[in-house]
């Protein structure tokens, strides 16, 4: 029973300490490189299956103490390697000029692999004695798992990411104290917990303070005299970090016109994870110092709308809801996602924001934008849909691999679908150069509108753009003359350009904001057009309109762009590139060949060694690989479809990644019976179940969200336990199945599979999102369906590794 | 373990490292500068196309050969200087690859002994290559340090004609007003009102787009004489859109 404590332990802490680092290095690097780092760090766990190759032998007779070691060893670099990460002078922009940035990154995640090294070699050492106990060591292993998911999440809510740190390194050493409590040596028990004591928590604070790459937009911010943070909240969501900024103030006005003289009054800016600042303005109910806000391209729908009744998703620190009440919107709905940045402009901040969610006119809702309007059975005059993302963040492709169920088709028709009679969706978004968010936007738009009904979309959309903001008006129903008549004023008066409306001359656009060509007149003349299909394959940048199957609206990425780089070589021209797609392909690649190493080598010298047979160990190698790929990509599908339907995606994850992990640990617990009593008919059942309960959710699916959207958070969630919980049993199977009889037949490849397995789920980790970029998330379904029906055939050929 | 986290400490002290370079004799790297203005020649035709020009002007390209770069970039820096990419200088701020310097320079097209205003001085490079040309240059730098580092630089160099400071430059240099151009290097999320005021009828403003390291957009606002403003967004040639009208 110790055991099985320790390995769920140390198992916790594994996948709390890789959730964790998401979150560290979220705030000091960006996002692509992140997941970059994470993922190759990973493949400590296939590293783990070739040391023990090589050591098994020696470690198996001291069994606790190894294990005890070990675990004390993942105590330790948990916070050792993450300090000595962070000290890695890596600056990914600089990537292109400088090769040393390349080894400052290979350095970084053979670093960060040992803690994950630690613990797969404990885990896997513990399947290796006890090869009789697989199914409830992998349990223990899987619901470990699981509680560590979820419990990270819980935990980042209240406690400093650096006492999570802790923590995590505590549990390292509390799971080598459980090993050799095993074994009655409770003297060595509480010698490691005397050492775990000084080993957690006498690092000092600020080893263990993540700090921002100083080119994130926080820490720009930071570098004028008496800028400073005066509140930090820190979450699952991200780290906020309010800064004031006295003496050169903050002010943030994305589009303003260069018609005006107004200025934005005192402003405090929120950063999330130093970047994607959102300000909260100084209100005091007076308008006069807000008129700033009627100088954005933003505010055109108010111009064309009395009072309209608005919904306001992404609300953030407020200035869209300032706006609508600057122009005496008759009652604003707010959606904001996350509730410490509701609660900064609030609470803390009330008085300097003029209590603007509590304004009689307003109501804070705290939900996802998609699933909130979803949910709504209301209608609005107005929809606002102004995120307005750091524009460093998207011009560096940071988002690239971001699902943003907000801006697909099906988003679309739903946000059309809940406008009042005469109502308009508008979006405001960088405009970018040359454009590609605006136009990917348009098409999604004529989309949805055609989906819709609309005899001709043309005549329901207007398109406006300052030199850096565009905003795209969507109606129900055509733009009046006095609605057209009202736009040009708008836009004359503020020297904006208006690029789009049914009957606009290609004269009067590209005046005031000019484009070596009038782009973004002619992309609207073609995206309406019958030269539509012509103009989204040939343009430079993918321009598809997203779907929710590939919800991948920040993909812009061509491989057609690559010769255009090579002509730019040693310039910058890869900002004009996604590049989180390419490090997305950069990782897989790395992530393919390192596992190649970690696989051969233990093999090589098992042959050389004679302790496998000559054939066998293919079936054994493709079956660990295999089910490898086949978990992931379905659990990575689910997540995805479930997240649409929860609406959070902390719910998401708590419900379904450790809903699947429990489950599937469960199941896996039970194979051992199961397989006792039915050994051969054991695998056909759970690959059969796997099978036809898959498809029928990607058949059933779609109607059981659609009829229970509206359902309350807390209903919606039991639904999606219950839709996880057959299909994760089943695939706790496959696993412990096949190790049982590896360990069965020739033991010595039992770390070996186990590393397999552990580089497979690193690998499909990357490739499920690339190929849901291509082929979207229902085909990545289909295709781990295949892949365990065709470990389900291999199964039976694990008896020839005899 | 010990010696990797050694290298590591000593690699990362290099990086931050930021002792300010002493001037170092023009002719050490007279070669490479020449080397590396027919660099930002090749590029500019290249990579031109609409606004951008295939030629940059001569004085600008011969004040690029003058101007003794590797004075303005950390010691340790020195001799990548004349490459054609963006260095660090601390405090998150870059000093701009050669090529943008030059476009943005040519772009201003200022008459002889004009008046421009720099936001940003970051390390002063653009400040001394505009002083180069015979302008007289009013530059504001809001961190203090470089502030300093700059000022001390610009007048060691003798570039007298450029008058620094430290301070906000949303409110640009009234008391200097109006300029012939402006050149704003802090990005932002927006234009400030006052320094499209403080331009000129006729002046010009170029503002590099794109976070540090990653500048490769320009845009050009130009003030009309009746006082209205048009932009003008410009992008190397490859990455002109092409729409169906072509």
């Amino acid at each position: 029973m110790p055991l099985l404590a320790a390995v769920s332990l140390l198992s916790l802490a594994a996948i709390a300490y890789e959730i964790l680092l998401t979150r560290l290095f979220a705030i000091t690097l960006w996002h692509h490189y992140v997941y970059m780092i994470i993922s190759l760090a990973l493949l400590g766990y296939g590293a783990s299956g070739t040391f023990l190759v090589f050591v098994k032998h020696r470690l198996i007779p001291h069994f606790g103490t190894s294990f005890a070691v070990l675990a004390m060893l993942f105590g330790v670099t948990v916070i050792g390697c993450y300090v000595l990460a962070q000290r890695v002078p890596f600056n990914p922009l600089e990537v292109i000029w400088d090769w040393h940035q390349q080894l400052y990154l290979a350095t970084m995640y053979l670093i960060l692999a040992a803690p994950f090294f630690a613990a797969a070699s404990a885990i896997a050492l513990a399947l290796a004695v006890w090869p009789g106990h697989i199914g409830a060591i992998y349990r223990a292993d899987l619901m470990g798992a699981g509680a560590g998911a979820l419990g990270v999440v819980a935990a980042t809510f209240v406690l400093p990411l650096e006492d999570c740190l802790r923590v995590i390194a505590a549990s390292g050493f509390g799971a080598a104290a459980l090993a050799v409590t095993r074994e009655r040596r409770h003297w060595a028990a509480a010698a490691i917990l005397v050492v775990a004591v000084p080993a957690t928590l006498a690092w000092p604070a600020a080893w263990l303070a993540p700090t921002p790459s100083p080119y994130k937009s926080l820490s720009l911010a930071l570098t004028a005299p008496e800028a400073r943070v005066i509140a930090e909240r820190s979450g699952p969501l991200g780290r906020l970090s309010v800064i004031e900024s006295p003496k050169v103030p903050l002010r943030i006005a994305p589009g303003l016109s260069l018609a005006t003289t107004l200025m934005p009054p005192a402003q405090l800016g929120v950063f999330t994870d130093g970047e994607g600042v959102t300000p909260i303005t100084r209100s005091t109910g007076d308008l006069e110092p807000i008129g700033y806000l009627d100088q954005q391209t933003s505010a055109l729908p108010y111009h064309l709308l009395d009072r309209p009744e608005t919904l306001v998703l992404g609300a953030g620190g407020g200035a869209d809801v300032l706006q609508a009440l600057y122009h005496r919107a008759s009652h604003i709905d707010a959606v904001e996602l996350n509730p410490q940045l509701a609660d900064l402009v609030r609470h803390d901040f009330a008085d300097f924001a003029g209590r603007i969610y509590d304004h009689p006119a307003v109501a804070l809702h705290m939900a996802e934008a998609r699933s909130f309007v979803e949910a709504s059975r209301k209608r609005w005059d107005l929809i606002n849909l102004s995120l307005l993302d750091s524009f460093a963040t998207s011009t560096a492709g940071a988002q690239a691999l971001s699902e943003s169920p907000i801006y697909t088709i099906e988003a679309f028709q739903a946000y059309i679908g809940h406008l009042a009679p005469n109502g308009m969706l508008a979006i405001t978004r960088w405009l970018g150069n040359p454009p590609r968010d605006t136009f990917k936007l348009f098409a999604i738009a004529t989309a949805a509108l055609r989906a819709n009904g609309a005899a001709d979309p043309a005549e329901q959309l207007v398109l406006l753009h300052s030199w850096n903001t565009a905003t795209l008006l969507i109606k129900d129903a055509p733009f009046s003359r006095d609605e057209i008549a009202a736009a040009r004023t708008f836009a004359r008066d503020r020297q904006f350009d208006l690029a789009w409306f049914a009957g606009i001359r290609a004269s009067e656009t590209n005046r005031f904001n000019r484009m070596a060509k009038p782009t973004l007149y002619d992309a609207a003349v073609a995206l309406l057009g019958p030269a539509r299909s012509d103009f989204i394959a040939n343009y430079r940048f993918d321009i598809r309109p997203a779907t929710d199957d590939q919800p991948f609206f920040f993909r812009f990425f061509r491989w057609s762009l690559l010769p255009h780089l090579a002509a730019m070589k040693g310039q910058a021209g890869f900002v004009f590139v996604d590049a989180g797609y390419l490090v997305l392909i950069l990782a897989l690649l790395q992530a393919i060949v390192l596992s190649g190493i970690f696989i051969l080598i233990p093999l090589l010298w098992l042959r050389h060694e004679q302790r496998v047979p000559a054939s066998g160990w293919m079936s054994v190698a493709l079956y660990f690989l295999l089910v490898g790929f086949a978990f992931l990509f379905i659990e990575i599908a689910f997540i995805q479809r479930f997240s649409l339907f929860l609406g959070h995606p902390l719910t998401a994850i708590a419900v379904t990644l450790a809903g699947f992990l429990v489950f599937a640990g469960l199941g896996s617990g039970f194979s051992t019976r199961a397989a006792a009593r039915w050994p051969r008919a054991t695998i056909i059942l759970a690959v059969g179940a796997i099978v036809a309960i898959g498809a029928g959710y990607v058949a059933l699916l779609p109607l059981v969200f659609d009829t229970l959207m509206g359902w309350p958070l807390l209903a919606k969630s039991a639904v999606a336990a219950g839709l996880v919980a057959p299909l994760g049993f089943a695939m706790g199977f496959p696993f412990p199945l096949g190790l049982s009889r590896v360990a069965e037949r020739t033991p010595a490849l039992l770390p070996w599979a186990w590393g397999i397995n552990g580089c497979a789920s690193v690998v499909s980790a990357v490739a499920a999102s690339l190929l849901a970029m291509h082929i979207g998330f229902t085909a990545v379904l289909a295709v781990a369906i295949g892949l365990y029906g065709a470990a389900a055939l291999l199964f039976g050929r694990l008896r020839g590794a005899t | 373990m010990t010696r990797l986290s050694c290298r590591l400490v000593i690699a990362a002290m290099l990086a931050v490292s930021l002792a300010t370079a002493a001037p170092v004799a023009a002719d050490q790297y007279s070669a490479v500068r020449l080397e590396m203005v027919r660099t930002i020649e090749a590029i500019s035709e290249q990579v031109s196309g609409g606004a951008t020009p295939t030629r940059l002007d001569s004085g600008v390209l011969d004040a690029m050969r003058r101007t003794p770069r590797h004075a303005f970039v950390p010691a340790h820096l020195q001799d990548l200087a004349y490459s054609d990419r963006p260095l660090p200088i601390g405090y998150g701020q870059t000093i701009s690859q050669p090529y943008i310097v030059a476009l943005m320079t040519d772009l201003l097209r200022l008459e002889p002994h004009s008046r421009a205003l720099e936001i940003g001085t970051g390390s002063g490079y653009q400040a001394a290559v505009l002083a180069e040309l015979g302008h007289e240059v009013f530059t504001i730098e809001i961190v203090p340090a470089l502030a300093d580092q700059a000022a001390k630089r610009l007048s060691d160099l003798g570039y007298d004609t450029v008058r620094a400071r430290e301070g906000d430059g949303y409110f640009g240099w009234p008391d200097a007003a109006p300029f012939d151009g402006i050149v704003v290097t802090a990005a932002a999320s927006h234009v400030p009102p006052p320094l499209i005021k403080q331009l000129k009828p006729g002046g010009r403003m170029v503002i590099p787009v794109g976070a540090a390291f990653m500048t490769q957009q320009l845009m050009l606002i130009e003030k009309q004489a009746d006082g209205t403003v048009r932009t003008e967004a410009l992008l190397p040639v490859s990455f002109v859109p092409l729409t169906s009208a072509q």
